[in-house]
């Protein structure tokens, strides 16, 4: 029986529900220093003095180290890597420690080393730090005015860059169009908040320095960080242990890693730095943070002619690694699953005195998402035609796929029509209106809201994303090495960094298949730069579609050479030899077979009958760079209650429909997607990052931060629909994102569908309680049950 | 009065001796002196309950507890839950219903859903919710927390 | 996370603890469940030199039935609370206080010596017209519940008395309500609201009581609409009159999910609601 398609139960959980997972904070070095971080309070300020003897002569303190102090320590400063042809991104220099001035509230200005934890955390409270305070500016669109403060002088503006792609003549199909209508979006800051906060440690030995940290790029850091210590990259190993979940706020190359690298290598010792949850809000990096004008023009009849977006993004007050791309990341797919023939996306970034925003899960597409889908309804509503009709009308047919779109993009195949009618097999609409009639006669406001969304992953086809194409300083192809030890067990490398996704077992599942072994005999290794073939690690729901892929490649061809095997010593042709049921036989001789314990074996203790052009070893590698992106999607339906009396907002019912091709593990999808729909709900109902206006953070722990607990959201209702991708192999896409890409708008929606008769139209998120309540009051029906 | 405390606590079956300082806290005398890493820290202001343990047979946060104040208590944390046999039921079904993914805050709703079963053999939906409500996970979306815990109560099942 | 130095001390007896809370002035704490001190420590807004732990000393942990009221030992927990419905709106407030795990420490006595505003139990505390009793150098002294609670984190109880008790009237013949508004199931109350309410044998409201949490510096009654109320006829139209009345006077503190007038309105709303329920048991 085929393994792929099971929903096996996963190979890592043995270790971590006993409480035998080992994630970096769990790994004590002997003789482990301990280092904090001495942060700024001010959102904006020169830093007039630093004054660390008090500190330095507290007991257990071996060193007190300043920005200065370090200078000679980098050979460069934090990398950004977008350099998009034609384009100057501005880019102050960004240094672990600060010299000079602090850019926002948590920039770290010096760092206290001890012997424990404890002592360190004292004495960083005796460092005295002497600030001049700056007019701090943080609002993106007041930054862009004449006479804001600026974060950074020597750029004379606050702009980071102008950057833009279109598709037709959209000035053209505006002035033509019969309907337009107009909406200003605003996709609130957010925190990535995994639960396990960053740690890092670096350990040098000889002249070898390990980096143990909470990261999912650990090759990426590994290139980065030994270029910023100037020293070769086989001088230094990074290890991703287990790591405790990542959304994008572990997808950097944070100033904390390469500091306790160059701590460990000035003091010969291993430095251990812990974020406490407090810096995870303050200086883990935030996501999301636009503001979107976005117009749309149709005809009466609705078929959509016409989208035009400027998108301002707060990107805070450095570039880190992606920083000023995130925004654009999501433009392939700004279009939605509908047809439209013009398209015209404009992009400004804007220094803000914040944290940077990056890479948090979605990470471009969610924003994209929310005012399609939004924008959509809005059409609908202004066309006065049902919401799902105008959807319809205006999906891309099935059978027009690969869909080349107004951007150029290629969708890679799609089918609409197929997940929304999925959907309604489970959602009827009509019952639901006439529950939610009966249920406004009682005073109760219910309120549903649909998302059909399209997503891109499978990041990345390295020419269109890399240096020629949109201009990343980098490729975004996957590699893996797939080694049969002589009993038939089967190592697996893979250079994507799995971090809770459960890749250690659907890559076994895959690469069991592939062999012929039983997956539970397939060991799945990654997350180490010492170990396997260099890859470019896990974000953007790229591992399965392009690091499955490498898998597949290289399995498939160490399955090749072990057909060959078995053919000459069962004196049959290569190409007669076929797999079944985990046994290498001749075609139409069952009898005669092999089991891969039986080949490997005859592979490393090579018998005379083995031709001697055939090598020893059991072990194969591949590199896969996808031709194309994949693009799942699907259909979604959330169903809120407002009380309309206080604004709180409670989802009642969800129903996710997705396709993300064929299922390698059915259980670890609807996983992905049940965690995908509450960060979701969470970013629509419950999560913001505030800064006040003094650049004050105000949400600095999780009691202001509010992550949903279980009791705020409900059960989830599942279903797929499967569309194989023609991209790859086994035609599958990413779904690590999808429920975060999805659900945003279907959680407005709702609650705007819930509000709409008591006059309320409009209203951002997140839709907190305060906000509901003064949107129905200002529509004059406050209060009113 | 000393800065330092004598303790004697019974972790996991085992009666342990120590003197401590009276600021550490429990979670980080179990961490950072017994080795039991499965507690883990994910907040400091007692909200994530990734660092739930038992005390005396009751769920507590151990972030918020000092290793002073658990002089002559019993605590169990994730690694002792099964008793040395195997996996506790509670463990199994987290397995078995997909209840972990990054496996961070697992220990800790392992911990609490055991005492919450504890406390009401058999909960609703709801109630489980609720009883939950005091650990933040990121990754499942809680769906199939839920399932791991109900199918732990199911008719049958030993805690 | 981690906490400024502190001596610690874990005396025998009440009369101990007092002494070493006189010995050492300001500096000294007393510990109970730690679930409101341990976490300012941690983030270090609390930073007391010395720590007086009261779990070693014997009969502070009771609940018991006195002439129709109760006695309550101050280490008594949250959970031991929420798991006795005699208590009635005290088990009810008590459920609702943050998460198990906590309520499996946090304690009434830690709780109503923090008088936070914004925590549960004072302001049931203070609806019941209850009272605590306090041992200090010179002997026990009672202290009803308006005069406890002074200012924002500041009670009447002097700094070297240690509550020995809190005593709660007999209050079997009225119903009760307990409406907690949060944005979370965890968090604090934004506004909370605890009625009581007994009937006259007329059905006429005999006596009222309303406490607010979190609706200013220290917990409140709701005076106007209590007046509003008592003596009339308990009917839809005279509560959802004497909740209207339930904000009077009060001036909260915004916040970030809060403005002061829509703490008034939720005021407002959560007291119709509780009422409602007082008056439907």
């Amino acid at each position: 029986m085929s393994a792929i398609g099971q929903a096996m139960r996963r190979k890592e959980d043995p270790r971590m529900i006993t409480g035998r997972g080992r994630y970096t904070e769990d790994i004590n070095l002997p003789g482990t220093l301990h280092a904090v971080l001495v942060r700024s309070p001010e959102a904006h300020a020169t830093i007039t003095g630093i004054d660390t003897s008090a500190a330095l002569e507290r007991d257990g303190v071996v060193a007190v180290l300043t920005g200065e102090d370090l200078a000679s320590d980098f050979a460069g400063p934090l990398p950004m890597v977008w350099a998009p042809p034609g384009v100057e991104i501005k880019t102050p220099e960004h240094w672990p420690l600060k010299r000079g001035e602090v850019k926002h509230v948590g920039d770290p200005v010096a760092v206290v080393v001890a012997t424990t934890r404890h002592l360190a955390v004292d004495a960083a409270e005796d460092v005295i730090v002497d600030y001049d305070p700056k007019p701090a500016v943080v609002d993106p669109e007041a930054a862009l005015e004449a006479g804001a403060p600026l974060v950074w002088e020597q750029f004379g503006t606050n702009r980071t860059h102008d950057w833009g792609v279109g598709g037709g003549d959209v000035d053209a199909a505006l002035a033509e169009a019969e309907v337009t209508v107009e909406h200003r979006f605003v996709n609130h800051r957010t925190s990535g908040a995994p639960i396990e906060p960053r740690c890092s440690i670096g350990e040098i030995r000889g002249d070898k320095l390990t980096l143990y940290s909470t990261t999912q790029v650990p090759h990426i850091a590994r290139f980065v960080f030994s270029g910023m210590l100037g020293i070769p990259e086989d001088q230094l190993r990074v290890v991703a242990p287990d790591v405790g979940g990542g959304f994008g706020a572990k997808l950097q190359t944070y100033g904390e890693e390469v500091l306790v690298l160059a701590l460990a290598k000035r003091l010969g010792r291993p430095v251990k730095w812990v974020e406490t949850r407090s810096e995870h809000m303050t200086t883990s990096h935030h996501g999301r943070d636009q503001i979107n004008y976005v117009t749309l023009g149709a005809k009466r009849d609705g078929t959509v002619t016409a989208l035009r977006v400027k998108i301002v993004a707060d990107l805070g007050a450095y570039q880190q690694l992606l920083t000023p791309f995130i925004p654009e990341l999501g433009f392939p797919v700004m279009g939605g699953c509908y047809r439209i023939p013009n398209i015209d996306l404009q992009f400004t970034g804007v220094f803000t005195n914040k944290m940077c925003t990056d890479a948090i899960r979605g990470a471009g597409r969610p924003e994209a998402t929310y005012w399609i889908e939004l924008m959509m309804d809005r059409l609908a509503d202004e066309l006065r035609m049902d919401r799902l009709e105008l959807r319809r009308k205006n999906f891309i047919p099935k059978e027009e796929f690969p869909f080349e779109t107004a951007l150029g993009i290629v969708y890679d195949s799609g089918n609409y029509q197929g997940t929304l009618d999925r959907l309604l097999e489970h959602f009827d609409v009509d019952e639901f209106r006439a529950e939610q009639e009966r249920l406004r006669g009682e005073g109760i406001h219910r309120g549903v809201g649909f998302s059909t969304y399209v997503e891109v992953c499978g990041l990345a086809p390295s020419r269109a994303v890399g240096p020629q194409g949109v201009g990343l300083q980098a490729a975004f192809y996957e590699s893996a090495n797939v080694r049969v030890t002589p009993t038939g067990s089967a190592i697996v490398y893979t250079g994507t960094s799995p971090h809770g996704q459960g890749l250690d077992t659907s890559f076994a599942q895959i690469a069991g298949d592939i062999l012929g072994i039983d997956p539970q005999n397939v060991d799945v290794h990654h997350g180490d730069t010492d170990q396997g073939t260099w890859g470019w690690d896990t974000y953007g729901s790229r591992s399965l579609a392009v690091g499955g892929e490498a898998i597949v490649r290289a399995a498939q061809r160490v399955q090749d050479k072990a057909k060959k095997i078995c053919a000459a010593l069962l004196e049959a042709a290569p190409e007669d030899i076929e797999l079944v049921d985990g046994k290498y036989q001749v075609r139409g001789s069952p009898d005669k077979s092999m089991t891969m314990a039986e080949i490997s074996g005859a592979a490393h203790i090579p018998p005379n009958e083995l031709p001697a052009d055939i090598e020893p070893g059991l072990e194969e590698s591949a590199f896969y760079d996808p031709e194309n992106f994949v693009f799942p999607f699907g259909a979604h339906a959330c169903v809120v209650e407002v009380d309309a009396e206080t604004g709180k907002v409670q989802v009642v019912r969800y129903v996710a429909v997705d396709d993300c091709g064929p299922a390698i593990n059915p259980m670890l999808i609807d996983g992905q997607i049940h965690g995908g729909i509450v960060h979701a709900i969470g970013q629509a109902l419950y999560e913001q990052v505030v800064y006040d206006e003094e650049g004050q953070l105000v949400t600095g722990t999780f009691v202001d931060y509010a992550l949903p607990t279980a009791a705020e959201v409900p059960s989830f209702e599942t279903d797929r629909t499967e569309t194989p991708s023609p991209v790859n192999t086994l035609g599958v896409k990413g779904i690590g994102e999808a429920g975060t890409i999805a659900a945003t708008p279907a959680v407005a929606a709702a609650v705007l569908d819930a509000i709409r008769p008591l006059g309320v139209t409009e209203l951002d998120m997140p839709m907190t309680p305060m906000r509901v309540w003064d949107a129905i009051n200002a529509a004059g029906n406050g209060g009113a049950a | 009065m000393s800065a330092t405390v004598h303790v004697e606590v019974t972790v996991n079956g085992e009666r342990r001796k120590a003197d401590v300082e009276a600021r550490l806290l429990l979670v980080h005398w179990l961490r950072d002196e017994l080795g039991l890493t499965g507690t883990h820290v994910g907040c400091d202001t007692t909200n994530c309950g990734a660092c739930t343990v038992h005390m005396n047979g009751e769920a507590v946060k151990s972030c918020t507890v000092l290793t002073a104040q658990a002089d002559g208590a019993e605590v169990t944390t994730i690694e002792g839950l099964s008793g040395g046999n195997g996996l506790h039921p509670m463990q199994a079904a987290f397995m078995d219903k997909h209840g972990l993914q990054c496996g961070f805050c697992t220990p800790g709703v392992i911990m609490a859903a055991v005492d919450l079963l504890n406390r009401n053999p058999n909960p609703s939906d709801e109630e489980i919710r609720h009883g939950l409500e005091g650990n933040l996970c990121r990754c499942t979306g809680y769906h199939n927390i839920v399932e791991a815990v109900k199918s732990a109560a199911g008719p049958g099942v030993t805690l | 996370m981690i906490t400024a130095p502190f001596d610690y001390e874990a005396p025998d007896s009440v009369e101990e603890a007092v002494r070493m809370l006189h010995e050492n002035g300001e500096d000294a704490k007393l510990l109970a469940g730690g679930h409101s001190l341990l976490p300012l420590m941690k983030v270090r807004l609390a930073a007391p030199t010395i720590l007086i732990d009261l779990r070693k000393i014997p009969g502070l942990d009771h609940v018991q039935q006195d002439n129709g009221g109760w006695r309550i030992g101050p280490m008594t927990h949250h959970a031991e609370l929420q798991d006795t419905p005699e208590l009635g709106v005290v088990a009810r407030a008590a459920s609702l206080i943050a998460d198990q795990q906590v309520r499996n420490r946090g304690t009434i006595g830690g709780s109503v010596a923090h008088g936070d505003s914004a925590s549960d139990l004072p302001t049931v505390l203070l609806a019941l017209d209850g009272e605590v009793t306090a041992r200090g150098p010179n002997g026990d002294r009672t202290i009803g519940a308006a005069e406890l609670f002074q200012d924002y984190l500041t009670t009447s109880l002097a700094q070297d008395e240690v509550i020995t008790e809190i005593r709660l009237p007999d209050m079997s013949t009225f119903g009760f309500g307990y409406r907690k508004f949060t944005r979370r199931a965890e968090d604090w109350a934004m506004v909370g609201v605890c009625t009581l309410v007994s009937r006259a044998p007329d059905g006429t409201c005999d006596d009222v009581r309303i406490g607010l949490t979190n609706m200013g510096s220290t917990p409140l009654r709701a005076g106007a609409a209590e007046d509003a109320l008592r003596g009339s006829r308990l009917d839809d139209n005279s509560i959802v009159a004497a909740a209207e009345l339930a904000a009077e006077g009060t001036d909260p503190p915004g916040d970030l999910n809060a403005t002061p007038d829509y703490k008034r309105h939720l005021t407002r709303v959560l007291t119709r609601r509780a009422l409602e329920e007082a008056v439907s048991v």
